[in-house]
């Protein structure tokens, strides 16, 4: 890696130091997908690996972190649909995804009417400086069943549309919204509950 | 034209609204319900929020240093 490089002279091409600042990030990214420290290590490496090799192929029409972001997105969306396969719903994520029903089922009564009427937030944006908030905002996220968050971070994250969502995980489109669905209600529960509930 | 009074049906469409455009008529029957109720209005603000969070989220990751 130390070797210097011919193409190195290109202004808007980082070097291979470069390119490591953007490790965090990148691994930040595929943290909230695979929730897998190692699964997610190694994924970043293929990145930056890849990256390095492919430097070419950076147009400088985007930004680097953007164009480094695109690369990991494909790696990650190719280990999603490995992993979808190999280990399709059962067991654990099953009776993860009950429970999870079960408290959406929980916030309203039968007539349909919430129990408890979801509360303003004032003005959440404000918590954004607040690092205690990123604390309970992460350890939210973390919460929700895998295949929940994996369908949520697909959509959220590698902004997915539903129909690609969808192909990817062969599911139809009314288990896709479900699903989102109930993680949008979990997430929502826990910081009002971790968070803004919390001066209530 | 349906009258949604359902909130559990309301947060659904609230939450399909993220995800897909929605058609005239569930447009006009989601506004009505809203304009009448407190919970599903805040409940259509934070799943705003918590989209905009999500990529706040990231963003921490090299703003910080
Ligand atoms: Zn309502």
């Amino acid at each position: 890696m130390a070797a210097p490089n011919p193409n190195n002279d290109h202004a808007a091409i980082p070097g291979d130091t470069g390119l490591e600042q953007f490790r965090s990030y990148l691994l930040r990214y595929a943290l909230l997908q695979l929730r897998d420290q190692t699964a997610a290590e190694d994924v970043v490496q293929e990145t930056l690996l890849a990256a390095i090799e492919g430097r070419a192929g950076f147009s400088g029409k985007s930004s680097v972190r953007t164009w480094l972001t695109g690369i990991l997105k494909h790696k990650i969306v190719d280990r999603v649909r490995r992993a979808a396969r190999e280990q399709p719903l059962a067991g654990n994520d099953a009776e993860a995804e009950r429970s999870d029903a079960e408290l959406v089922d929980a916030l309203f009564a039968g007539n349909g009417h919430w129990n408890q009427p979801p509360a303003s937030w004032g003005n959440p944006e404000l918590s954004f400086e607040n690092k205690k908030f990123w604390e309970a905002f992460e350890a939210c996220a973390r919460l929700m069943p895998a295949k929940t968050a994996r369908v949520f971070v697909l959509r959220e994250v590698m902004e997915l549309t539903t129909e690609e969502i969808c192909k990817e995980l062969d599911i139809t489109s009314t288990h896709c919204w479900v699903m989102l669905h109930r993680a949008r209600l979990s997430l929502r529960e826990c910081l009002d509950l971790q968070w803004f509930g919390k001066s209530r | 034209m349906k009258i949604l009074t359902n909130c559990k049906e309301v947060s659904e469409l609230l939450s399909q609204a993220q995800d897909r455009p929605l058609g005239l008529g569930e447009k006009f029957g989601l506004n009505l319900h809203l304009m009448m109720c407190n919970g599903c209005r805040n409940f259509g603000k934070q799943l705003d929020f918590i989209r905009a969070a999500m990529k706040r989220y990231l963003e921490r990751g090299v703003s910080g240093r």
